[in-house]
């Protein structure tokens, strides 16, 4: 409903029998009831002028926030893909703040998990002296990312909590691609050559890992103190470096 | 310069009272080598560095005042540099004689991120070094078959972890027993001695590594090699504290702390890495009467 310049407030639209805590521009002053109240108070027509414009269809005052009628598709999609693209924000580590400014943590669950459940079918599951368990591999990775964040905060850091928790998990993705391709190799044999091609993988993203998290958080830190806070991240995806290399099928 | 008139007037005036003078930092030692058969507390002065012995004072006072509940009470056991970092390992590895670790490298500035970390690099270190150790000594042998023994990085956790507050935490409350009873000239914090303790475990993680090589005597050598510089940086960090004690008890606490980290270095290479075996063939050594001898 557009008023056009100059027009009147005046029969604009048929009303139907609202009270007046009905919105306003769903009926305008001319029902018979109120007709001595436009009497009352006025000499003459007021002339408004401007232009208003009212949405039409729209079932709820917060259309634009509210997701609640999309399809669970599109809510789905819209998760997986921010996760999607922080993927390749490791991958390809460049200085932006995508990874830090819309922190989640589906995409470091989604890599421990499968880390996990990658490490697990190793020798001697049921007993003692095997590889890692589901659940030391899950506690030491959050754990681990936990206490390097509090550290981190410790040591002065300007970073949140949740941000640096996020971009922890996030690395551990060449880690996981390197449980993969050491699980695959593993199928074609357990000799020296492929231990050799085990070794270099695992070096290479282990690289990639520290690399990628201390590109995301080393600005972060107090500049005197920027060691301080490597040496743990290191030591960190160290240990998962070596579960991943000492991982041997049974 | 009216003032120093007047000083000059009080002074002739009153010849024997105690003034007080700045001397540069290099005199000092040379003043107190004449008045070596004194008690201890000069000495204890001349390890403090009273160049800024006020400073600490100060320091010390205005430290640790926010309410423990925050987060800012914690902050402050993490208030150190890189360089101070590694200024206090390089303390614990190389200990100069006569001087105090605390005295010297902490300085009313205890911190727990030496502690912690060298802790959990230690544990890494020995489970990984153990595995690797073990891998290599077996590695022959038809019946081996390779297993990531990862139960064990909890244990070396436990141990190592307990090891390193729990032990401080004895020997504290030891110290402050003592300490209610023999008024003692130097007594340390809690965090002080955790610190002490926490970077002085810091040279076995080198050593954990040089265990991987399997000869029986190179693994003793180190043992006993890193246990004197540790031990000794503990000695002369509670030797001082413990001294003006009745004579035995003090060396009973000492002869303690040292028992207690050679404990830790054989218990660890007793359990983590298994013994060496010969990984060469025993030689033959032909005897003089013609017969040849295999020796073991």
């Amino acid at each position: 409903m557009l008023l056009e310049q100059g027009t009147t407030l005046r029969a604009l639209e048929p009303c139907a029998r609202h009270s007046l805590r009905a919105p306003l521009r769903s009926c305008l002053l001319q029902d018979e009831q109120f007709a001595d109240l436009a009497d009352m108070s006025l000499s003459g027509d007021i002339t408004v002028e401007g232009e208003i414009t009212v949405p039409v269809g729209a079932p709820s005052p917060d259309e634009d926030f509210s997701t609640l009628d999309e399809p669970v598709r599109e809510t789905i999609m819209r998760d997986l893909k921010a996760v999607g693209k922080k993927f390749v924000h490791v991958m390809y580590p460049k200085k932006s703040s995508t990874l830090l400014r819309d922190w989640d943590l589906w995409g470091p669950l989604v890599l421990c998990v499968s880390l996990a459940l990658m490490l697990q079918g190793g020798s001697a599951d049921s007993k003692e002296d095997g590889g890692p368990q589901f659940a030391e591999v899950f506690v030491i990775i959050w754990f681990g990312a936990v206490v390097i964040t509090l550290n981190s905060k410790l040591l002065g850091g300007t970073i949140s909590f949740f941000q640096s928790l996020c971009v922890l998990g996030y690395c551990v993705l060449p880690l996981t691609v390197a449980m993969l391709v050491c699980r695959l190799v593993l199928l074609a044999g357990a000799g020296t050559i492929s231990f050799v091609v085990r070794l270099l993988v695992v070096l290479a993203m282990f690289a990639w890992s520290t690399l990628a998290s201390t590109a995301f958080l080393a600005d972060s830190q107090p500049p005197n103190r920027k060691a301080l806070v490597v040496y743990p991240i290191f030591l960190f995806y160290f240990v998962i470096s070596w579960m991943i290399l000492t991982f041997t099928p049974q | 310069f009216a003032e120093f008139d007047d000083a000059a007037d009080l002074l002739a005036a009153n010849p024997d009272a105690t003034t007080i003078s700045i001397d540069e930092p290099s005199d000092i030692p040379k003043n107190k080598h004449g008045r070596l058969q004194q008690s201890g507390r000069e000495e204890d002065d001349e390890l403090l560095g009273t160049d800024d012995s006020d400073k600490t004072e100060l320091l010390a006072g205005q430290k640790k005042s926010a309410p423990f509940w925050t987060f800012e009470y914690y902050q402050t056991f993490f208030d150190v540099d890189t360089y101070q970092v590694l200024d206090r390992i390089k303390g614990s590895v190389f200990p100069v004689p006569g001087k105090n670790f605390v005295r010297l490298y902490i300085r009313s500035n205890p911190d727990l991120y030496g502690p912690f970390w060298i802790c959990a690099t230690l544990v890494f270190a020995i489970a990984v070094s153990g595995n690797l150790s073990n891998f290599f000594i077996h590695l022959g042998k038809p019946t081996y078959h390779y297993v990531p023994e990862f139960r064990k990085v909890s244990i070396a956790a436990t141990t190592i972890y307990a090891y390193a507050w729990l032990v401080p935490l004895a020997l504290w409350g030891f110290l402050m027993w003592r300490n209610s009873k023999v008024m003692n000239i130097v007594s340390y914090s809690f965090l002080e001695i955790v610190c002490v303790y926490g970077y002085s475990l810091f040279i076995y993680i080198p050593t954990a590594i040089l265990w991987i090589i399997p000869q029986r005597v190179v693994r003793w050598v180190l043992v006993v090699f890193s246990l004197c510089l540790s031990g000794s940086v503990l000695v002369m960090t509670f030797w001082p504290a413990v001294r003006d004690d009745n004579r035995r008890i003090a060396l009973a606490t000492v002869a303690t702390i040292v028992l207690l980290h050679a404990l830790l270095a054989v218990g660890c290479l007793a359990y983590f890495f298994d013994a060496p075996e010969l990984d060469f063939p025993a030689p033959i050594i032909p005897v003089h009467n013609g017969t040849t001898v295999i020796t073991k």
